[in-house]
């Protein structure tokens, strides 16, 4: 049958089905077909905190959203115009997200009574009319995969489980992806156990052959590659790009890389990647908290290496103490903390940005501590190599704010070449820096460089520098425990010093405002980069002017903030948590910037904030008609988050 | 392991010198803080008298410590040196040693320090082996923070805190060392000047985590705790005051104590308890001598030493076995965490080609 090809400039896809059924691999097998035909993407994982909570239930849906487009893209999408549901749980949770007229393909085989019922359905939907207002394909995915893998002998149980794979076949025929890619990824996978194998692909090469042959698929979609600036490169998740970072910048240092961490959602994938990465120096300790994971890191920066500690919110709180003490050594040391929902345990598999202020102030006394965050899961590769550069130059803990939704989500990103990264000099100390009354050479260790105010990083095995540091308050300059008041005084406005001379070396911040002309400001930080530009376009979209800028050091900021935040009328700073950037804001520069805030463990939705934007534009525009934005070209068109 | 592979190399990789060194050259200029009469100062003494003949280069010797009036040691000590946190200076010290090969390791901390706080490091510290050695200054008593019971007081204890006696059973830290698998477990005194160095250099030649507890007298907050033990008059020893109240271990020797008989050996000695599978103290006559446990620190098996360490009184101390309890060797978690690296560092001699490999790996693209 001659099937019809239509041209589509972008999707968003949702995969959806039991914890058990495999969906995070089928999203990621989709995702690197899509990467490699060349299409702009951004994904969404979305999983329960459970390993396996109990099966067919709504708590045990597991889902993975991508969004590809012929052009480039900001966000995993707001509303899937595809659904593949392979249950009942799975249809019931999602369907709301749709927005009218999107395609379900349902996986009929689960749809009995007990599973219906497991999932909160009174009646069977696909048999009244809730779903006539969505292209529905109700499909016996599981039975036609048995059927397709029956010649391997697998038994039953095992034969289901490629459903898949039928389903990734499917959808990868509907969109024209190449399938060589995950063809190869399953033979390398399955390599050790030939049955499994041939009925993974088997299940693969069926789903799409039913596509190309049913008539219940009559429209395959093409969504032409989209222009990228040129270069080599690769598909990645933040926790990846973050581990590949923090090797980048220690080979940049030539430090020996050491991670402490314990094991916690988010994080952990960074622990597990670097801990594949032994040639390149790097020492992982899974230690038994997150107090002996810092500790132990710590340990070895005093010892020269390049410390790291991986984790998430919880284990901050854990960490708090000995990040203290790292500020008060003056020893580099990075501080990841991948945010995820709270407070207490929360919601360990949701996003958040609600540890902005404890990474800023958790801990006693006055204990500043400089803050660098990823916008982008690639860009968690720029940030971690950044984190490195301050921690190293200025010896100081640095923290790394990155979160749930850029650690598991992913996109297309340009490989950099080793000469774009920055070169990072521990400049170690070798000699002695001072002399006494009596003219003989000592080594003080709390002397301080004079741009960066960093102290000389002074490590064991030197002869001659042999010093006592620690967390009783220092003398300036020869470092020996000192309860002078006036010391102190100058002590504790000294590291707060080090820390704002950061910002002498930050370059001025970056605002798109292409016309000039805004008067409202969206200013955003860390994962929120993707949802407000892409709001950002549609609001500009619409004819109205709004300026965006987004902030890589949250602490210090960069030099020319305030003055940015003054040139607009009014400033809206969208988060994922209660207003704790606009909090800093107003505190710093007197600003009364409007917040945007939610908490949901979700990313913010474009169209969303896009609508609470135009709001803003549009009831400050009109506070002073004179100078309404005046721009010509008022069309309205469709356009992509 | 066997006997005949001891001593172990605890210091290989450490750089030595041949230059004769001195107390002097290991004595910081920072004034000494404790309260006179303080314990410490004798083990302070004691640690710089045997460093240099340790034949060290003093700038790879490393001192980490927690918090507590022990802790404080690092100060005084012209090596490198961190005064931590709370009871974190196994954690920060295992990051240290395993960052570093080249370095002798030392932890100095408290009873409370290592056993309250720092609990969960200590006992970590012990099972990896990482190549490091502790001394805990047991004063059975939070001595810093003015006087507060601590995890080895014993019931009963009256204190600021518990004004009608502490109520919780108390740590043996050996025996706490040992359950853990420690491969290095001795005791010490701080005023036996003899016995602590010899404890502290077989510590230093010990490859693996070595812990030494040293029962350090607190003359302000516990004045008097060890004064059993070390025979002084007004602990009112019934019997032979010291002689009667500590067990020197010797490895290879039957464990005899006490007022010497005839023979100028102990007339008390320790023979397995075939009832409770433990060991217990019996008056030696000529009958029982050949049952005497003859020490074995050596044994695999930390079972007997851990009979031994039950010796112990809980409560006030009137008894308690001394020396090396349990030596053994096992690989140190630092040398094989630094051996994988290095096996998988073979033929990576480029960090930077391989940098360039491992960014560009995976299914990657190219637009031109
Ligand atoms: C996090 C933290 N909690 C409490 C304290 C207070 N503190 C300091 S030392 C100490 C107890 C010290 O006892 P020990 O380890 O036995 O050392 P000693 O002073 O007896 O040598 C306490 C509770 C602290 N410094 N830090
Ligand atoms: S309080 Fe006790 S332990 Fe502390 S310095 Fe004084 S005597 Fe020593
Ligand atoms: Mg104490």
């Amino acid at each position: 049958m001659a099937k019809q090809v239509k041209q589509l400039d972008r999707v968003i896809i949702r995969f959806a089905g039991d914890s058990g059924d495999g969906m995070q691999l089928t999203g990621d097998r989709f995702t690197q077909e899509t990467a490699s035909f060349g299409n702009d993407l951004s994904t969404l994982p979305n999983f329960p905190a459970e390993i396996r909570a109990p099966q067919g239930t709504l708590p045990g849906v597991s889902s993975f959203q991508v969004h590809f487009a012929d052009h480039d893209i900001l966000t995993p999408g707001d509303r899937p115009d595809v659904l593949v549901a392979m249950n009942p749980a799975a249809l019931k949770a999602n369907i709301g997200d749709l927005p009218k007229g999107a395609t379900v393909i349902v996986d009929t085989h689960d749809f009995n009574k007990r599973n219906l019922a497991k999932a909160g359905y009174a009646e069977d939907p696909l048999e009244t009319d809730q779903l006539d207002e969505y292209q529905l394909h109700a499909v016996d995915l599981t039975g036609m995969t048995v059927e397709a893998v029956k010649e391997f002998g697998l038994s039953r149980k095992n034969a289901a489980r490629a459903k898949n794979m039928f389903a990734l076949g499917l959808v990868s025929w509907m969109y024209g992806r190449p399938t060589e890619t995950t063809i190869s990824f399953l033979e390398k996978r399955f390599a050790k156990v030939a049955d499994i194998r041939d009925a993974n692909i088997a299940a693969f090469k069926a789903g799409w052959n039913f596509g190309e042959t049913t008539e219940a698929f009559v429209v395959q979609y093409e969504i032409k590659p989209a222009p990228m600036s040129s270069g080599t490169y690769r598909n990645i998740t933040g926790n990846l790009a973050l581990a590949y970072g923090l090797v980048a910048g220690a080979v940049q240092a030539d430090l020996p890389l050491f991670l402490g961490s314990y094991p916690i959602t988010p994080a952990s994938d960074i622990l597990h990647e670097l801990s594949k990465h032994k040639r390149f120096g790097v020492i992982t300790f899974q230690a038994e908290d997150e107090i002996a994971g810092i500790g132990a890191a710590l340990g070895a920066s005093f010892g020269g290496a390049l410390g790291v500690t991986t984790t998430s919110g919880p284990g901050i709180a854990l960490k708090s103490e000995t990040i203290g003490l790292a500020v008060m050594t003056e020893l580099p040391l990075v501080v990841v903390d991948v945010q995820r929902g709270g407070p207490s345990t929360g919601l360990p598999t949701k996003t958040e940005q609600a540890d902005l202020l404890q990474a800023m102030f958790g801990r006693n006394g006055e204990s500043p501590l400089p803050i660098v965050a990823p916008q982008s899961p690639g860009d968690c590769f720029d940030a971690a190599v950044e984190a490195i550069r301050i921690a190293v130059t200025y010896r100081t803990p640095v923290m790394l704010l990155s979160d749930g939704m850029l650690a598991n989500g992913s996109e297309p990103w340009r490989i950099p070449e080793l000469s774009e990264l920055p070169t990072i000099d521990p400049a170690f100390a070798t000699e002695p820096n001072h002399q006494t009354g009596e003219g003989k050479d000592e080594f003080w260790p709390y002397v301080r460089d004079e741009a960066t105010l960093a102290r000389p990083w002074a490590v064991p095995g030197t002869a001659g520098l042999e010093h006592r540091i620690g967390g009783l308050e220092k003398g300036d300059g020869h470092g020996n425990i000192s309860y002078d008041p006036a010391n102190h005084d100058l002590m504790v406005r000294t590291r707060q010093a080090k820390v704002d001379r950061i910002a002498d070396a930050l370059p001025p911040l970056q605002v798109d405002d292409p016309s000039g002309r805004a008067r409202v400001l969206v200013l955003g930080w860390g994962s929120t980069y993707g949802p407000i530009g892409a709001a950002v376009r549609r609001v500009r979209n619409a004819g109205m002017e709004v300026a965006q800028a987004h902030l890589r050091h949250l602490n210090p900021f960069p030099k020319d903030l305030g003055e940015v935040l003054k040139r607009y009328d009014a400033v809206m700073v969208p988060e994922m948590n209660l207003g704790q950037l606009s909090l800093l804001l107003r505190a710093k520069f007197l600003v009364d910037v409007v917040g945007y805030n939610q908490v949901n463990g979700m990313p913010i939705k474009a169209a969303d904030l896009a609508e609470a934007v135009t709001g803003l534009v549009e009831s400050t525009v009109g506070t002073d008609p004179g100078a309404a934005s005046g721009t010509a070209d008022r069309t309205h068109q469709e356009v992509s988050s | 392991m066997t006997t005949t592979e001891l001593p172990f190399p605890g210091l290989a990789g450490v750089p030595t010198t041949d230059a004769p060194q001195n107390r002097k050259e290991y004595t910081s200029d920072q004034e000494v803080r404790w309260c006179p009469g303080c314990g410490d100062y004798a083990v302070l003494a004691a640690v710089q008298g045997f460093l240099p003949e340790l034949g060290l280069r003093r700038e790879n010797i490393v001192f980490v410590s927690g918090i507590g009036c022990s802790s404080r040691f690092p100060y005084y000590l012209d090596t490198y040196g961190m005064h931590s946190i709370h009871g974190r200076a196994p954690a920060i010290a295992t990051g240290l040693a395993t960052a570093r090969e080249d370095l002798s390791v030392w932890v100095v901390t408290g009873d409370g320090d290592a056993l309250s706080i720092g609990g969960n490091h200590l006992i970590h510290a012990l099972r990896r082996n990482v190549n490091l050695k502790i001394l805990l200054f047991n004063n059975r008593i939070y001595g810093l923070t003015k006087g507060q019971y601590s995890p080895t007081s014993e019931i009963g204890k009256v204190t600021k805190s518990t004004p009608m006696g502490s109520l919780d059973q108390p740590f043996n830290p050996v025996s706490l060392a040992l359950g853990a698998e420690a491969t290095f477990v001795a005791r010490t005194v701080d005023s036996d000047r003899k016995h602590l160095t010899e404890v502290l250099s077989a510590a230093a030649a010990h490859r693996g985590t070595a812990l030494v507890e040293i029962y350090q007298n607190c003359p302000i907050f516990n004045d008097g705790a060890f004064d059993a033990i070390k025979g002084t008059p007004r602990a009112g020893n019934a019997d032979g005051g010291a002689a009667d109240a500590l067990i020197p271990l010797r490895h290879g020797e039957p464990i005899r104590f006490g007022v010497p008989g005839e023979d100028g050996q102990g007339t008390k000695g320790v023979v397995r308890d075939t009832e409770t599978g433990g060991v217990r103290i019996v008056e030696v006559t000529a009958d029982n001598q050949a049952e005497l446990l003859v020490h074995d620190a050596h044994a695999d098996d930390p079972t007997t030493a851990f009979a031994i360490s039950r010796l112990t009184d809980a409560g006030y101390l009137h008894r308690a076995p001394v020396g090396i309890f349990r030596q053994v060797q096992r690989p140190t978690y630092d040398d094989l965490a630094r051996d994988q690296v290095a096996t998988a560092s073979q033929g990576t001699d480029d960090r930077n080609a391989a940098l360039a490999n491992l960014l560009g790996g995976g299914d990657t693209w190219t637009v031109v």
